[in-house]
């Protein structure tokens, strides 16, 4: 039996190598949603402090809009933050905000108050309600969801011009030309 | 012409390689003199010629020689000199070949200063690290040759990555290397122990200083990795638990046990087989580490360009290498039999808790590195593992190694009292505790976290520093007879308190900036002040500056600590290259409880408003002094005279002379 134990480590390692080999024929920058081509799952957040009106999933149905996850500690989310201004000046295309996990209910509206608020409606996320019914992994990202309410793209990490230009915009007219 | 001397110089020295590990293997099996007589010249040579490749390389470099694609790409002409040279290694191609001189120069380092080696042992452990050599040699002449020409060639180069360009970061890859590579002489000194069969106090012995080098260059390697991260990306974080950090942290923490149950083997020959373990598995980590980060199986911000050829290449060098390792052990480790015995309370069960705790770190480190890559595989989701998994499984482990460490030297070997170490320590715990309570009270009642965590490094300084004073038998003997006994303290002690002292410094700075950090991230014009913990910080405005090859906005803050103090500067700046690429360069200004620490970022109505981010990081320069306390104390410990050519070795055991190798 103690035999056995000296072959733990030879053992561990094949397993690991298998996993290795696999590993090396994927790329771990694609991240695909199991969320993609589904209806947004139910949710319904309340509204940041200040504001109104919060989000849920009824407020994406009937135009094609986008979903951005942020969080002021975020600091991805700063860096995407201006290009999300110039898409709102420009009435390019509503986005739908969802404030995630902030630490106390000033800091999400403070940040925006700084920065500018290029969202069309927000909903405040303390306990990732929204964040798991879109399977976000991380801060910033952002969901493309047809006139149907269906999630059709998603993309992680923070919009520049060019991944707007070559990703986000086809997919975009694509979906607004469907009918 | 330097180019292709360099490149020929490898190929040279891939054949220098194989005779230094196959025919001197051969000849240790059949006891042939002449065989095992090629090792060390051998050694020597592969070194020499891996040398001359890299100078060859570094002359490429430091000439702008832009028909040297590796130049071509990572390099230009308005970079200044110091990191044209530490463009050499700021790239694939160019850290490889860092990697196989480092590897060659613990080689010969061997060959030189193995002296008291037994010459069998000797013999294979030369031949080991020359298969290993070329195993890495094949795979730079057949992936990643750094000699390979570009034509047309270029007028200019496309520069190195800017974050790159930094003084910390220039130094912080050789250093490393030294480490992670240097890990190799274990391994190497594992292997021919298997293959002997043979695993005695001498061999211990033997190991612990290239041990001991490893960890001390590995810890210096990522500190200064850390410190880089703290400055250049001006998130005044230090630790991200991001892949490539925990590829270094693995070995770090398994040369950390190893260090450790080197002793145990060494001083009651015990713990034989798990010492041998721990000696291939801190290579192996080397290698998974060398692995994940160029292979591009994981997603890290530090990543080189992946290539799958690459990864295979090292996976299977990583199989080849560790998997022979792993069956030898497989085969021969049950044979290792120890034969001290000790009670659970003593040092040396203090030491095997140490292990225990360690590689249970080691292991959680592990998992949470490689578990998004084996859910991508089995198509269970893609993940990223961060911070919070980290945080939770590896605190909880270290708490009572911390513990334990205050406990542990004071145990006397074979079998100790948990009762009398506890006595002596009583005052210590308690001035630990009114401290950590103390924090609780004065600064913080919100986070019982942070003042347990003070409360820790009380414990374990104190606790330290009662252990040494205890066997200098200060206050129990007069103060000559003291000062007597503290200046024989024999030098590995002292490595022992530095290190453990330099740690409870480390707690504290770590503790005190999770939990007390002040930001402050503001829209300021000139003349515009925030006040940060005790100062305040005037914004003087930003200027534009010229660099040697970069733009930079220049943003002067005028600081000041309450209202008496004396005002000083702070200058953070962004610069923009002109190849490719912005950094922000943060101002940091250490005072002895903190950090201030200032970033200048974009302006946002044409040059009269800048975001800037400020802040104060509590005990942060207590962090980088205990690392580099740590540091020392390896080295110290190093200089023991007993790891020194001509120690007394053979005093120890009348019975087996040492025969002089037939040189």
């Amino acid at each position: 039996m103690k035999r056995l134990l000296f072959f733990v480590p030879l053992i561990v390692l094949v397993v690991l190598g298998v996993y290795f080999a696999f590993g090396l024929q994927r790329d771990p920058q694609v991240l695909p949603s199991a969320l993609i081509d589904q209806k947004v799952p139910e949710f319904d957040l309340a509204a940041i402090e200040g504001a109104s009106q919060g989000l849920s999933n009824a407020d994406l149905m009937g135009q094609v809009t986008l979903v951005n996850i942020f969080g002021s500690w975020c600091v991805a989310c700063r860096i995407e933050h201006p290009f999300l201004m110039e898409l709102k000046a420009n009435n390019v295309i509503p986005i739908y905000g969802i404030d995630w996990r902030e630490p106390n209910r000033q800091a999400g509206p403070a940040w925006l108050k700084k920065f500018g608020n290029p969202y069309t409606r927000i909903g405040d996320d303390p306990r990732s309600e929204g964040a798991i019914a879109f399977g976000v992994t991380g801060a910033p990202e952002t969901f493309i969801v047809d006139k149907r309410g269906v999630i059709r793209h998603k993309f992680a990490g923070p919009i520049t011009r060019e991944i707007w230009e070559r990703q986000l915009r086809p997919v975009v007219q694509k979906l607004r030309s469907d009918s | 012409m330097t180019a292709e001397i360099g490149h020929f110089a490898l190929i040279l020295a891939l054949v220098t390689a194989v005779v230094q590990g196959v025919p001197t293997l051969i000849g240790a099996q059949r006891r042939d003199a002449l065989w095992m007589a090629l090792a060390v010249p051998a050694a020597l040579l592969q070194f020499l010629l891996i040398a001359l490749a890299f100078a060859a390389l570094t002359k490429a470099f430091v000439t702008s020689d832009f028909s040297v694609m590796t130049v071509a790409m990572n390099s230009h002409t308005a970079k200044p000199m110091l990191y044209k040279v530490a463009g050499v290694w700021g790239n694939h191609e160019g850290s490889m070949l860092l990697w196989v001189l480092v590897l060659s120069l613990f080689g010969a380092a061997i060959a030189l200063f193995g002296r008291n080696l037994r010459p069998s042992l000797k013999v294979r452990v030369l031949a080991i690290q020359g298969l290993l050599g070329a195993g890495f040699l094949t795979f730079i002449l057949f992936t990643s040759n750094p000699f390979a020409r570009l034509f047309p060639v270029p007028i200019d180069g496309q520069d190195l990555n800017p974050l790159l360009q930094d003084p910390g970061l220039a130094f912080h890859p050789p250093l490393l290397y030294l480490g992670y590579v240097g890990l190799s002489t274990t391994f190497s000194f594992a292997v021919a122990a298997l293959i002997e069969g043979r695993v005695d106090p001498a061999w211990a012995r033997w190991v612990r200083p290239w041990t001991l080098a490893s960890w001390a260059f590995l810890t210096a390697g990522i500190v200064l990795g850390s410190w880089w991260a703290y400055y250049e990306l001006g998130w005044g974080g230090w630790w991200f638990w991001d892949p490539v950090e925990n590829a270094s942290f693995m070995p770090w923490l398994a040369a950390t046990a190893l260090l450790h149950s080197a002793i145990v083997s060494e001083k009651r020959d015990a713990l034989k087989s798990w010492t041998v373990f721990l000696a291939i598995i801190a290579f192996a980590f080397s290698l998974l580490g060398t692995f994940l980060v160029r292979s591009g199986v994981l997603t890290s911000v530090h990543a080189f360009a992946s290539d799958p050829t690459r990864g295979v290449f090292i996976l299977a060098l990583l199989i080849v290498t560790v998997g022979g390792a792993f069956a030898f052990y497989a085969w021969r480790g049950p044979a290792l039999k120890s034969s001290g015995v000790f009670h659970p309370i003593s040092r040396e069960g203090g030491l095997v808790l140490n292990n225990f705790l360690l590689t249970a770190a080691a292991a959680a480190v592990l998992l949470g590195t490689l578990y998004p890559l084996i859910l991508d595989v089995l198509n269970a989701g893609k993940i990223s593992v961060g911070a919070p998994y980290f945080d939770s499984v590896f605190i909880p482990m270290m708490v009572p190694l911390i513990i334990a460490m205050g406990v542990g030297p004071m145990l006397n070997w074979k079998r100790g009292s948990l009762k009398t170490a506890t006595y002596k320590l009583k005052w210590a715990a308690l001035i630990a505790v009114l401290s950590g309570f103390g924090v609780w009270l004065a600064i913080d009642r919100a986070s019982a976290l942070a003042a347990f965590g003070m409360t820790l490094a009380a414990w374990l300084l104190l606790a330290t520093l009662y252990e040494l004073a205890d066997r200098i038998h200060l206050f129990r003997s007069n103060p000559s007879e003291s000062l007597r006994r503290l200046r024989r303290q024999p030098r590995a002690r002292w490595g022992m308190t530095l290190a453990h002292g330099g740690l409870a410094l480390l707690i504290a700075g770590m503790t005190a900036s999770s939990a007390w950090k002040t930001e402050k991230i503001e829209a300021m014009a000139a003349g515009d002040t925030v006040t940060l913990a005790a100062y305040t910080l005037t914004f003087k405005g930003a200027e534009q500056v010229r660099g040697p090859n970069y733009m930079a906005t220049r943003g002067t803050f005028e600081v000041q600590r309450g209202s008496t103090g004396t005002p000083f500067i702070l200058h953070p700046e962004k610069r923009v290259y002109d190849v490719q690429g912005q950094t922000t360069e943060a101002a940091i200004q250490p005072t002895f409880l903190g950090d201030i620490y200032a970033v200048v970022g974009d302006t946002q109505d044409g040059g009269k408003t800048f975001v800037t981010r400020l802040y104060f990081n509590p005990l942060v320069p207590w962090m980088w002094t205990g690392a580099l306390v740590m540091v020392l104390g390896g080295l110290i410990s190093l200089s023991d005279r007993r790891h020194r050519v001509g120690a007394p070795v053979a005093r120890r055991q009348p019975g087996s002379a040492t025969p002089a190798p037939a040189e």
